[in-house]
C-alpha cells in the first residue's frame, strides 16, 4: 500500500494541514548526526509536563540534565502540556516523535507496543533495584518488555490525622469497623466519604477496588480485557455494593471536581475521600496531617491485598529518530540515580519505583505509600489504563455517572455497558 | 412586496460580456482565474476532501493506528450503533434542539429588544453597548470558567448568597439550563449589536413618513422598520442556528459534555480527540451533524435564492 498512514501524516504535517497536536508536538528539534549512544550522542526527550507547571517538570527536567551530565550525550527536552500530551499521542508516535517519552505502564502501553509504536526494552532488563511487580507492569501482551517505570502512586482511603483524634476515630481493618466509622461520622454530622465526580475518572477508582475487592484482581484484570460479561452477576454486585455505599458520599458528586472534594474533606466537613496521593496537591499543605489506609477486606476469601497503584515511566518511540541512545537512555532512568535527580531538584518528591533510591526527602505519606505498594500482592494500573481508552473514555465514565445519578438501574446500566462493549471489543 | 430600501441600479453597468469580441485582455482574465482557482482549491481541500473522508470513514472501523489498510469495514454498524445502543445521542440531540429554540425565544429577542432600545440614542447609551457587548468578546471557554465561579455547589456564589444546594452543573435536569443561561449572557450582546448595526442602516425618512401617517413607535416598528430589516433577521436567523449546532465550547470545559450536557458537537469529539480514538464512529457522528446542519442551509438558500427570482 502507497500511501501509509505515517506517509499521510507527514504529507499533512508539511503542508502544514494537520491541525493541533500532531504539529505542535512533532516540530520541536531537528535531526542531528553524531554518535548512536553515549558521548556526542543526542537524544530527544518528550515529556507531557509543560515548562514551569511545578515539581513534576522540575523531576523531569532535572532527570533529563543528569543524563545529560553522566553520559555526556545531549538530550534535547520537548515539554508539552499533560493534557495536551496525552490528547495527541497516537498522532504525536506515527508522526516523528521525540526518542524517549512519558509514558504510563499497563494498557496504554501495551497497545502501543502491539501496534509496533514503541521498541522493545527487554533487552535493558533486567535493572538493577526495579523487582519483578515492576518488570510485570512493563511486560506487554507478547511477554516483552517496553517500559521503564520511574514512580507510582497508590489509592487508598485518606482522612486527615487531627479530625479522627478529635473524634476517637481509627482506622479500620475489618469491614465491620469500616461500617461503625461510617456510621458514627454520619451520627457526627460529617459526610464519611468526599465524592466527587464531574471529570468523570475519578469515580472509576471506586469500582476498581470494590469490584477487586468483591471480584478479585484477576477478574478485575479480564474484565478490563474485555474478556468478562459486564452485565453479569459480579459486576452486578459491584454495582450493588456501591449503591448500599452511596449514602456514606458527598451528595451531587457530578457536580463536584475531585478537588473540591478534597477541599470538604480539608476542611473536616467530609471523614475520608478515596482518591490517589494527589489529593495532597488539592489541599495546598504538605500532607504531614494526612494519613490513609487501604480499603478494607469485603470477602474474606478474596482478602484486601490487591490496590491501584498507576505507574509512571518512559518508552522509546519506534520511529524515534537515534533507537540506540533512546534505550541507553531509557535503561538509565530506571535507575536509583534518575529517581534521585528528579526528587532532589523538585519541592515535591514521588515516589520512586527503584528500591535503591534515596527516600531521605520523602515525607510520612510517601514512606507509607512505598511500604503499601511494596506489600500488594497486586498492583493495577486504574480503569483508564488497564482497558481500551475508547471503552473507558467513551463507554465507563458515561456509564458510570449513569448509575450516579440513577444508582437503582443497575440491570439497565451494566446490559448497556455489555452492548457497547460488545461493539468496541468486537 | 415592493423594495423601497433599494436604489434602481443603474442598467449597463453590469451588462454581461457577451461573445468574443467582448473578451477580457490576457492579465485580467489571469487575475480572474487565479481568484476563482484559489479559493475553490482551499474549498475543495479544506471542505470537501474532509468532508468525504469523514463520510468513508464513518463506514469503517479503526482506532488510528497502524496504516489505513488496518480499516475494518463494518457498512452501517456505527450508525446502528449510535441510533441504537449509544446512550448519550439522542440525549444529544434533544439538547441541540432547546438549545436553539432556547436561544431563538429568549435571548435572540431580548438582543432585539435591546437594540431598538439602544437606537434611540437614550443617553449613556454607549455605555449600555459596552455593557452589552463585553461578554461577546469573551471566548465561550473562559465563559465556562467565569461562571463555574458562580455554579460552584460547594464553592459558588449563587449558592453561597442565597444559602441554597443547588448542584448547578452537576444535576442533569439543571445543569443545561443553567449553561444555556451563561450562553445567553454572551449571545444577547451578540445579536444586539448585529441588530443595531442593520438599525442605523435604515432610511430615517421611512420613520418620519411613519410618524407623519400618525402610527406609534410600536406600529412602526413591526409594519416598517421589521420588514425593510429583513436581510439582517436572515442573518440573525442563520447567527443562530449556526451558534446551536455548534455548541460546543462551553459544555467541554465544564464536564465534556456529558451528563445531561450532551451535545453532537462534543459527542464527535469525545470520540475522535484525545486518547479515545473511534475514528469511524466519531466520523459517523460528524455525517450526522454535516446532514443536520445541510437541512437548515438547505432552507436558507431556498429562501436567498427564491428571493434573488423575485427581483
Amino acid at each position: 500500500m502507497s500511501a501509509t498512514r505515517r506517509s499521510v501524516m507527514r504529507g499533512m504535517a508539511l503542508s502544514g494541514l494537520a491541525v493541533g497536536g500532531a504539529n505542535l508536538l512533532a516540530a520541536c528539534g531537528g535531526d542531528e548526526g553524531g554518535a548512536a549512544s553515549g558521548a556526542g550522542a543526542s537524544v530527544k526527550f518528550g515529556i507531557n509536563e509543560a515548562e514551569g507547571t511545578g515539581a513534576a517538570y522540575d523531576r523531569l527536567k532535572a532527570i533529563g540534565e543528569a543524563y545529560a551530565k553522566e553520559s555526556g550525550t545531549k538530550v534535547a527536552l520537548n515539554a508539552v502540556d499533560h493534557n495536551t500530551f496525552q490528547e495527541s499521542i497516537n498522532t504525536y508516535l506515527q508522526g516523528t516523535p521525540d526518542d524517549v517519552f512519558t509514558w504510563f505502564a499497563g494498557f496504554r502501553m501495551s497497545q502501543f507496543a502491539e501496534n509496533g509504536l514503541i521498541t522493545d526494552l527487554s533487552e535493558e532488563w533486567p535493572i538493577d533495584g526495579l523487582g519483578d511487580s515492576f518488570k510485570q507492569a512493563a511486560t506487554a501482551s507478547d511477554g516483552k518488555q517496553y517500559f521503564v517505570p520511574i514512580s507510582y502512586y497508590p489509592w487508598a482511603v485518606f482522612y486527615r490525622k487531627s479530625v479522627f483524634e478529635k473524634n476517637g476515630w481509627t482506622a479500620p481493618t475489618t469491614n465491620d469497623d469500616f461500617m461503625a466509622l461510617m456510621d458514627d461520622m454520619q451520627g457526627k454530622g460529617v459526610t464519611p466519604f468526599a465524592f466527587g465526580d464531574k471529570d468523570g475518572w475519578p469515580a472509576m477508582g471506586t469500582f476498581d477496588i470494590l469490584n477487586m475487592r468483591l471480584n478479585g484482581f484477576d477478574f478485575h484484570m479480564s474484565l478490563m480485557a474485555g474478556d468478562e460479561a459486564w452485565d453479569g452477576d459480579e459486576v452486578k454486585g459491584v454495582f450493588d455494593t456501591w449503591r448500599k455505599l452511596l449514602p456514606y458520599h458527598q451528595e451531587d458528586p457530578l457536580g463536584r471536581t475531585w478537588q473540591e472534594a478534597a477541599t470538604s474533606m480539608g476542611k473536616g466537613e467530609c471523614g475520608m475521600y478515596l482518591l490517589g496521593t494527589f489529593v495532597v496537591d488539592a489541599l495546598g499543605e504538605n500532607g504531614e496531617d494526612l494519613d490513609f489506609f487501604t480499603f478494607p477486606e469485603l470477602d474474606s476469601s478474596i482478602g484486601s491485598d490487591a490496590l491501584d497503584a498507576p505507574i509512571d515511566g518512559f518508552c522509546v518511540a519506534a520511529a524515534g529518530k537515534n533507537q540506540e541512545a533512546g534505550k541507553a537512555m531509557a535503561k538509565w532512568l530506571g535507575s536509583a540515580a534518575a529517581a534521585d535527580a528528579g526528587n532532589n531538584n523538585a519541592d515535591a518528591p514521588f515516589i520512586a519505583a527503584n528500591d535503591g533510591a534515596s527516600t531521605s526527602t520523602y515525607s510520612d505519606l510517601q514512606k507509607k505509600s512505598a511500604e503499601v505498594v511494596g506489600a500488594a500482592a497486586n498492583i493495577a494500573q486504574f480503569m483508564d489504563r488497564d482497558t481500551n481508552a475508547d471503552f473507558a473514555n467513551t463507554v465507563m465514565i458515561p456509564s458510570i455517572q449513569a448509575f450516579l445519578k440513577d444508582p437503582d438501574d443497575i440491570d439497565g446500566v451494566t446490559s448497556s455497558i455489555q452492548e457497547q462493549a460488545n461493539s468496541i471489543f468486537g | 412586496m415592493t423594495h423601497i430600501d433599494e436604489a434602481p441600479r443603474p442598467a449597463t453597468a453590469v451588462a454581461p460580456a457577451q461573445g468574443r469580441a467582448k473578451k477580457l485582455p490576457g492579465r485580467d482574465r489571469a487575475t480572474v482565474i487565479i481568484m476563482v482557482t484559489i479559493p475553490l482549491v482551499l474549498v475543495v481541500l479544506l471542505v470537501w476532501v474532509p468532508a468525504l473522508l469523514s463520510v468513508v470513514l464513518s463506514f469503517g472501523k479503526w482506532n488510528g493506528f497502524g496504516d489505513l489498510d488496518t480499516i475494518e469495514w463494518v457498512g452501517v454498524q456505527n450508525y446502528q450503533d449510535i441510533f441504537t445502543i449509544y446512550p448519550a445521542f439522542w440525549p444529544a440531540v434533544q439538547h441541540n434542539l432547546i438549545w436553539l429554540g432556547f436561544l431563538f425565544v429568549f435571548p435572540t429577542v431580548l438582543g432585539m429588544l435591546l437594540a431598538v432600545v439602544l437606537d434611540r440614542e437614550m443617553k449613556g447609551s454607549r455605555f449600555y453597548q459596552t455593557a452589552f457587548y463585553m461578554p461577546v468578546v469573551l471566548s465561550l471557554a473562559l465563559i465556562g470558567f467565569i461562571w463555574q465561579l458562580f455554579y460552584s455547589r460547594d464553592q459558588g456564589l449563587i449558592n453561597q448568597v442565597f444559602h441554597s444546594q443547588v448542584d448547578w452543573y452537576g444535576d442533569p435536569d439543571i445543569n443545561l439550563w443553567a449553561v444555556l443561561v451563561a450562553t445567553a449572557w454572551r449571545h444577547t450582546g451578540y445579536i444586539m449589536l448585529i441588530y443595531l448595526a442593520g438599525l442605523k442602516g435604515v432610511d430615517a425618512s421611512l420613520r418620519e413618513a411613519a410618524a407623519v401617517d400618525g402610527a406609534s413607535e410600536v406600529k412602526t416598528f413591526f409594519h416598517v422598520i421589521f420588514p425593510v430589516m429583513r436581510p439582517i433577521n436572515m442573518v440573525v436567523i442563520v447567527i443562530v442556528v449556526i451558534e446551536s449546532l455548534r455548541a460546543f465550547d462551553l459544555v467541554w470545559v465544564i464536564n465534556k459534555g456529558r451528563n445531561g450536557l450532551e451535545v453532537i458537537g462534543a459527542l464527535v469529539a469525545q470520540n475522535v480527540i484525545g486518547e479515545a480514538t473511534r475514528y469511524g464512529f466519531g466520523s459517523a457522528l460528524a455525517v450526522i451533524m454535516m446532514l443536520i446542519s445541510s437541512i437548515f442551509i438547505t432552507i436558507y438558500l431556498r429562501t436567498v435564492f427564491r428571493e434573488e427570482r423575485n427581483r
